[in-house]
């Protein structure tokens, strides 16, 4: 099955995986619609996220039927960036505390809303 | 490849496969060498996007200027009320869609059913060029109408505007190329150039077609919906 040349599959699974990858971004997009917040909607938008991902790599590239050598060489490098984001997220709450300790910054201001939105509002 | 396959036996699977690939000092990945290269396009090309993703969460974190509710900015209303993130919502479902018929393509060109396999490689284009469209729509009327700019914008953090224009742009452009890339090779395999080859550059063509869709996932989570 891996040795030969080409990805060839029955076309029955890109059917259920390409339904499911419907699915998967209609409840993600469900979660912003009806307004989840907090850890339950950063939770959500990550299962979904990750699903989505997955099936995508696994199926739709071909992932899943190919040999060790070639997935461990797509998927192995990446793993580093992890610890990049890990880094940068510990530098983004420094630098956002010294603003607010040291400059003084307001930490708790709320964004304005876009003219489309508060002109419908006044309707 | 095909006769190097033929003269052996048949590869073991697993980790003692993933030894014998690496230590037989001959070719490492048993693939197309055309699909090797792509793959390692594809892994740097994800630490480009990852480096905007980081660079993005970064400026989010650190800066005190609320950020923008991109809920509310890509709503869109249809004679009613806005309803929110319709847009990106519609989006993510043509390269989706664009996804399904590339898998299609891809399947068929491996039946060697060149006609079919130039078709669906076509419409995988036409919904690249539609969504792309809609990203036009999106830019103009931020920069338009909203007076969005990379160093300002009227509703919060100025770092918006820099974070949105890059990473779309940058996943924009790569639709753009995708759909010029689909076009060339659907044409290719219209015309019977691959007869003697084999089909491999469709399935080539549709690994960097999934990739941009993979991309647009984490755009997805991680700028519009976070």
């Amino acid at each position: 099955m891996s040795s030969q040349v080409g990805q060839q599959h029955p076309l029955g699974i890109y059917y259920k995986i390409w339904t499911l990858l419907f699915v998967l971004s209609t409840l993600s997009y469900m979660v912003d619609y009806i307004g989840v917040e907090g850890y339950l909607r950063w939770t959500l938008i990550l299962i979904f996220m990750t699903l989505k991902a997955g099936f995508i790599l696994a199926v739709f590239m071909h992932v899943m039927w190919e040999r060790l050598a070639l997935i461990l060489t797509i998927l192995g490098p990446p793993v580093v960036l992890l610890l990049l984001i890990g880094f940068m997220s510990i530098e983004g709450d420094y630098v956002f505390d010294s603003r607010v300790e040291y400059i003084g910054q307001d930490a708790n201001k709320v964004p304005n809303s876009p003219h489309h939105v508060t002109a419908e509002a006044e309707h | 490849m095909t006769e190097i396959a033929a003269t052996e036996a048949a590869p073991v699977d697993g980790y003692a496969g993933l030894v014998d690939d690496w230590s037989a000092d001959k070719q490492a990945y048993h693939v197309p060498w055309g699909k090797a290269m792509m793959w390692l396009f594809l892994v740097s090309d994800t630490f480009i996007f990852t480096c905007f993703l980081t660079s993005y969460m970064n400026v989010r974190m650190s800066t005190t200027e609320p950020w923008p509710i991109p809920s509310e900015i890509f709503a869109l209303s249809f004679g009613g009320d806005p309803i929110p993130l319709i847009l990106i919502a519609i989006m993510t479902f043509i390269l989706i869609t664009s996804s399904g018929t590339m898998a299609l393509a891809v399947n068929f060109g491996y039946r060697g059913d060149t006609r079919k396999t130039a078709i669906f490689m076509a419409l995988t284009a036409l919904f690249g060029v539609s969504f792309v469209g809609m990203q036009v729509f999106e830019w103009s009327k931020l920069i338009l109408e909203e007076g969005v700019r990379p160093w300002s914008n009227p509703y919060g953090a100025p770092q918006f505007g820099a974070v949105f224009f890059m990473i779309t742009g940058f996943h924009g452009a790569h639709v753009t190329i995708g759909v010029i890339y689909l076009l060339i090779v659907a044409y290719k395999v219209n015309r019977g150039d691959y007869e003697k080859k084999g089909y491999e550059i469709v399935e080539i063509t549709g690994l960097y077609w999934h990739f941009v869709d993979l991309v647009w996932v984490f755009i997805f989570a991680f700028f519009y919906l976070w």
